[in-house]
């Protein structure tokens, strides 16, 4: 079975003005369906940007990436928009929770908005969801009556509603306490056994790089070569 | 519709904005309906006054009479076989609720001892009343006319000393140049009306048939009175259609058919009206259109990030755009809804205070404002359309943020 996804000598050239960034310089790797993946590194090393091209929030410079089987960066705007509802689900470091929405409406907003799904399985695809993150006591609650923590779990919940093959995380404990932070990690991975859905996140925070079955470290926009010790989980449990 | 749902949220959320914007919107409308409904009301009064007093809705002439109105000459006047004809017309045609028959004159009137210069209507007193309802009012000594009396302007009256029941003699020329005169009991005094028939005296028009000496009837003009005022150039067209083939010895056609407008210079005082009307409403779309802009301008830079959320989870550029042009329409719905319900609560409050007004000499005019369903639909219908026009550019511009740029926000 081909890779879920394929990069060869990604590279991301920003344009600020007159300055060039080169935020990816030649990044490849692949990665598996089903597995748990975290990329490391020093702020500014690039793990973002990376992420965006994954997502096809953004494409690359040059080089190739295939995601689901799909060269990303050959659909054009609304195509991406549409990949992504069909393909990816996405969590945000401060969460994005639409605030006018309760918790219940916005972890329904993609299957209204984005793939839209008769009203039944809606409904049941919402709460058992809720009830997978443990957020059921707040379903009728608004983002600003509930903690950080439950927040980035309505938001886990509304990434894996539209049951994609691959969420994406930009360090979604970033603003979450330790404690807390273990226990979105440990519920992402226990998702991802449940459901199969790939998971890639992002993060500074060793102790929540520990919990990935594959561990990339970028540096200035390159991938060290992996270590026996960070590649320890590759091909484990599914 | 989670786009209009969302957009309901977002409006409720943002409560004082929302607020202010319907309240822009209401005023806007309020100002156009009160606005159409006076300047309306004293326009059809004003109209009213003119054509029930004097006029009348259309008026026939012998062709090129009406230039040379001025002198009222007697040459130029409808024959006895003109009239049947001209009757047999106005038979045929059902919007018309009467008409009456005059001759016009230019005479000398004298009380023995000072003489003055009055042009005077020789009229059928009964037509003439139902032609001109609202003359019998104008009257504010004595009563209406009868055979062998004479309704006196008030200010020739007054030049003269002249009063109720005094005896004149009115003296004038008959088409051939041969002077006769007669003399005539005052009936009542007239107050003189907006327009240019406003300051004429009234006879009977059998009396100036003798004065003049007119053996066949013979009429200057036929003033005719419409079921319907509205339907004016429906009548003028049928009435013009039906006159066309009468012609003269010459073949030049006999007739002409004016409608009210135009023979009084009051016309241009209710076309400015109407493009006062026009300029209020004009005021109202750029109010409403910049309120709209600017409400939803804020509204996208303030929700950037969420815009850049939403459409980085996958929502689709329209559908983005679908929730900012929900908002700007509920803004315009609720705008709409409010002044019209406020426009019509103060229409209403008018009416009930029964103001009144002055125009010309007569006061104490009721003002009657009117709002038409129609006007309100309208002013509804451009509100939204405008709503719409201002959400559309701000709506654009949020769908086609650059996820990744509105998510730094
Ligand atoms: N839109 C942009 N324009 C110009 N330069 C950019 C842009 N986005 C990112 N960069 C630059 O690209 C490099 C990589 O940025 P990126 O955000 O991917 O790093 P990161 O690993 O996510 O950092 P952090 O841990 O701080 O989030 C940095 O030098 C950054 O300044
Ligand atoms: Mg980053």
């Amino acid at each position: 079975m081909q890779p879920l996804v394929i990069a060869k000598d990604l590279v991301k050239i920003y344009q600020a003005g007159e300055v060039e960034v080169k935020a990816l310089r030649g990044v490849s790797f692949e990665i598996d369906s089903g597995q748990f993946v975290s990329f490391t590194g020093p702020s500014g090393s690039g793990k973002t940007t990376l992420l965006n091209l994954i997502g096809s929030l953004d494409v690359q410079t040059s080089g190739e990436l295939i995601v689901a089987g799909q060269a990303v960066n050959q659909l054009n705007i609304r195509q991406r928009a549409n990949f992504r509802g069909n393909n990816i689900g996405i969590i945000f470091q401060d969460f994005n929770l639409i605030p006018v929405l309760t918790v219940r409406e916005n972890i329904e907003y993609p299957l209204l908005m984005v793939k839209p799904t008769p009203a039944a399985e809606r409904h049941k695809i919402v709460s058992e969801l809720m009830e997978k993150v443990g957020i059921t006591e707040q379903a009728e609650k608004f983002p600003n009556q509930i903690s950080g923590g439950q927040k980035q779990r309505v938001a886990i919940a509304r990434a894996l509603s539209t049951a994609p093959k691959l969420v994406l995380a930009d360090e979604p404990t970033a603003n979450l306490d330790k404690a807390t932070s273990t226990r979105i990690i440990d519920l992402m991975k226990e998702l991802k056994n449940q459901l199969g859905t790939s998971f890639i996140f992002s993060t500074h925070d060793p102790r929540v790089v520990s919990h990935a079955d594959v561990i990339y470290v970028l540096e200035d926009g390159q991938l060290q070569t992996p270590t026996a010790e960070n590649t320890m989980g590759h091909g484990g449990s599914k | 519709m989670e786009s209009a749902r969302i957009a309901f949220r977002n409006l409720y959320r943002q409560k004082r904005r929302t607020g202010l914007t319907v309240s822009i919107i209401a005023f806007g409308v309020v100002a156009v309906i009160l606005f159409s409904s006076l300047a309306g009301s004293f326009k059809n009064m004003m109209i009213s006054q003119i054509t029930d007093s004097m006029l009348g809705h259309l008026q026939v002439h012998r062709s090129g009479y009406v230039e040379s109105l001025d002198t009222m000459p007697l040459n130029m006047i409808m024959e006895e076989k003109h009239i049947d004809q001209l009757k047999k017309a106005l038979a045929e045609i059902s919007e018309i609720e009467g008409y009456t028959l005059r001759i016009l004159l230019g005479t000398l009137l004298s009380n023995y001892a000072d003489t003055t210069n009055i042009k005077l209507s020789a009229i059928e007193p009964g037509n003439e009343k139902l032609v001109t309802p609202l003359l019998p009012g104008r009257i504010t000594q004595g009563k209406f006319l009868e055979k062998g009396q004479i309704l006196l302007p008030n200010l020739v009256a007054r030049g003269l000393d002249l009063g109720v029941a005094s005896e004149v003699v009115v003296i004038a020329t008959n088409v051939d140049g041969s002077v006769n005169g007669t003399s005539l009991i005052v009936s009542g005094i007239v107050e003189t009306a907006v327009g240019p028939s406003g300051k004429y005296g009234y006879i009977h028009i059998d009396d100036a048939r003798e004065l003049l000496r007119m053996e066949s009837l013979q009429v200057s003009e036929v003033a005719i009175r419409l079921k319907d005022a509205e339907k004016l150039t429906l009548v003028m067209n049928k009435l013009q259609t039906a006159l066309k083939g009468i012609t003269d010895d010459k073949g030049k056609p006999v007739f002409e058919v004016h409608p009210w407008k135009a023979l009084s210079p009051f016309n241009n005082i209710a076309n400015m009206i109407d493009l006062m009307t026009i300029f209020i409403q004009v005021i109202l779309v750029t109010i409403v259109l910049i309120s709209i802009m600017n409400v939803m301008l804020m509204a996208v830079y303030e929700r950037t990030k969420e815009i850049g959320t939403i459409a980085a989870i996958g929502t689709p550029p329209s559908s983005i755009m679908s929730l900012f042009i929900f908002e700007g329409l509920f803004l315009g719905i609720a705008g709409a809804a409010v002044g019209n319900i406020t426009g019509w609560v103060l229409v209403q409050a008018v009416k009930a205070a029964e103001m009144t007004i002055s125009f010309g000499q007569s006061d104490n005019i009721l003002l009657a404002p009117q709002i038409s369903l129609s006007t309100m639909l309208a002013t509804t219908f451009i509100v939204i359309l405008v709503t719409l026009l201002g959400a559309i550019e701000p709506a654009y511009k949020a769908s086609q943020l650059d996820p990744v740029e509105a998510l730094r926000n």
